[in-house]
């Protein structure tokens, strides 16, 4: 009896096994199904770039589940054997958003897209094709992609920065446009800037006093656009230093700067008739160490109390150390930089300042050149243009939140990466 | 003579400046090559240029010796560290620590001294800001008054105290600082850029030639 008894209860658990597979296979070859790679994976040479890099480009699989992960395999032939370079989770590598402006974009937003770039793990050589295929695995079943060939090349014009490119030829062509008008009609109005205002006070009270003049052309090198702008100005303060015979102490912390401000003194003195009272120590080389070259400046205020400091150019931490100084020396001091993160301190410690374009209209200003003041023109134009698109921009994009669409963003983005 | 001093750097200048505003749009290899190549000079250049900051250097002190110019003592210190900070950079061999990792007397002349005479003068700056800011916000003015006000919300809200007395206070600040000083900055920056551009333009054609002396044709 109790081998019958346990012979039927086999029988059951057989049953219900065989019934508890029959069940789940369905499910089982559904998974199966759901592993499809994607149909639409494509691979291209990544564009607007220096070459040694590939593009990927898949859609967003239905199965994404949170086990899912894509493999990129590559080799050289379409045979392989096939190198795993790249792993990540189906949440990774989604190209959505404005990352490129729209005028390069390769699809739609909400893809996959993985730039594969030669590094540790693969070398790619310009010219050379490459067969890439992409692997799907969910921990239990996988499936890859037909592998797909591209070369890697590199490109003469980035595309991406064409919005640059034209918006630099409009202000170029903006610029050029203003001096030849400035040429016909040269007298144009400049509004007043008290920092530049100021010069002539400075150096007429300098020569009252019988005390030097003290110019520093600021911490940068002469590829800094504030460094030109100081040496244009230093011009036009020599002229006047050696039209009143006074005092000129320039030291430089970089030598090249010396050599050329030595030659603008020179040429400046000469201009106004003046060429004995040049002296080549009038510009003379401290160090290019940040702080030594401002211990020896702070030493110079204190020992020769100039009667007037002009600080223009570009400045780091030292600005405050030789603002003060000179304030304690009781100098009239004129400073102007487009370091923003230093106008505070010159705003504060110094008479007048110049802040950040106001150092690049000095030359006009100072000099009245029609030319000069022609450029200025163009400046006030670009501000306009920026201004305008500022507010556009602020427009479309609150529409665009509003609306919740990225239409807008196709007029916005003409603005976008504009150095 | 005028042609090696006025026509040919203006001609250099063109012809530079057009290459290397290009050079920004071209991404091939070619192109960073020329960008690096072109850096590279700059460097040598500068080092060739350190001579004569060098020759300005030892002129200016030698006259101010020989001359028994007032302070002419601080010369003579200057002579006397250069020249001991050059043999000492020669025994040792450029280097700061030896094979046995201990300090050269190279190394050690900038660990003991110019690090500190470094630190000493940054560490100046707080004292200098101080006396700015003292000067600064003195209410004399609205304008003044505001970055006054400005000012001490901004330190309220910054230092932990004041946001546990009053737990808005980092926000106001960081709205402060993120939206009025940003958009300052921003708007000053714009002007800076337009300024370097316009500056750029007229160096490239020849417009601006004040750093070459200024003297027309």
């Amino acid at each position: 009896m109790l081998e019958v008894i346990s012979m039927c209860k086999r029988a059951v658990d057989l049953g219900l096994t065989i019934a508890i597979i029959a069940l789940l296979a369905p499910l089982a070859s559904a998974d199966t199904r759901h592993l499809q790679p994607p149909q639409d994976f494509r691979v291209i040479d990544t564009p607007n770039d220096g070459g040694g890099s590939l593009t990927l480009g898949w859609s967003i699989l239905p199965v994404d589940g949170s086990s899912l992960r894509y493999q990129v395999l590559i080799a050289g032939s379409v045979d392989g054997p096939y190198q795993e370079v790249a792993a990540f989770p189906h949440d990774k590598h989604f190209r959505k958003g404005p990352k490129h402006p729209w005028w390069i974009r390769l699809a739609t937003p909400n893809n996959h897209r993985f730039d594969l770039q030669s590094g540790k793990q693969v070398t790619f050589e310009d010219g050379t094709p490459y067969w890439v295929k992409l692997a799907i695995d969910n921990g239990m079943h996988s499936a890859e992609t037909k592998p797909l060939s591209a070369t890697p090349r590199p490109n003469l014009f980035n595309r991406a920065q064409s919005n640059n490119l034209l918006l630099l030829i409009l202000f170029t062509v903006a610029v050029l446009f203003s001096i030849r008008r400035a040429r016909k009609a040269p007298h144009r109005f400049l509004r007043r800037i008290g920092g530049l205002d100021a010069v002539e006070e400075a150096i007429g009270r300098a020569t009252e006093m019988g005390k030097p003049i003290l110019y520093l052309t600021g911490s940068a090198s002469m590829d800094n656009p504030s460094t030109i702008a100081a040496t244009v100005v230093l011009s036009e303060v020599a002229k006047k230093v050696s039209t009143y015979e006074t005092g000129l102490i320039v030291p430089h912390r970089d030598p090249i700067v010396l050599a050329i401000c030595q030659e603008i003194t020179k040429e400046a003195y000469t201009q106004t008739g003046h060429p004995d009272a040049y002296t080549s120590e009038m510009n003379f080389y401290i160090t290019d160490d940040q702080f030594s070259y401002t211990a020896a400046v702070q030493g110079i205020m204190l020992r020769e109390r100039p009667a007037a400091i002009f600080l223009l150019g570009y400045y780091f931490a030292e600005s405050l150390l030789l603002a003060e100084t000179g304030h304690e020396a009781g100098a009239i001091q004129i400073a102007g930089t487009d370091a923003d993160h230093q106008l505070p301190f010159f705003v504060i410690a110094c008479d007048y300042t110049l802040m950040g374009e106001e150092l690049y209209a000095a030359s006009a200003y100072l000099s009245r050149e029609p030319v000069m003041v022609g450029t200025l023109r163009a400046q006030d134009l670009g501000k306009a243009v920026l201004l305008g698109a500022l507010i556009l921009g602020v427009a479309l994009s609150t529409a665009g939140e509003i609306f919740q669409t990225e239409t807008f963003m196709y007029a916005v983005q003409v603005f976008y990466d504009f150095k | 003579m005028i042609f090696l001093k006025r026509q040919l750097p203006l001609v250099v200048t063109f012809c530079m400046g057009v290459v290397f505003a290009m050079q920004y749009y071209v991404p091939h290899p070619t192109s960073e090559a020329l960008l690096k190549n072109a850096s590279n000079w700059i460097i040598i250049i500068g080092g060739f240029a350190l001579i004569l900051g060098l020759v300005s250097l030892i002129q200016l002190h030698m006259h101010r010796i020989q001359r028994n110019v007032g302070g002419w003592g601080y010369s003579a210190v200057l002579f006397a560290a250069m020249f001991a900070m050059v043999i000492a950079g020669i025994l040792a061999g450029g280097k700061n620590l030896d094979s046995e990792r201990a300090l050269t007397g190279y190394g050690w002349a900038y660990s003991y001294a110019m690090v500190p005479l470094q630190g000493t003068m940054f560490s100046l700056l707080a004292f200098f800001v101080a006396s700015a800011a003292y000067r600064a916000f003195r209410a004399r003015t609205k304008e003044a008054a505001l970055l006054l006000i400005a000012a001490l919300l901004v330190m309220w809200g910054r230092v932990p105290l004041g946001e546990y007395l009053w737990a808005f206070s980092g926000d106001i600040a960081q709205w402060i600082l993120n939206v009025i000083n940003s958009s300052v900055r921003r708007a000053i920056l714009i002007g800076v850029s337009l300024g370097v551009i316009a500056l750029s333009i007229k160096i490239i054609f020849g417009i601006e030639r004040m750093y070459l002396g200024g003297k027309k044709e």
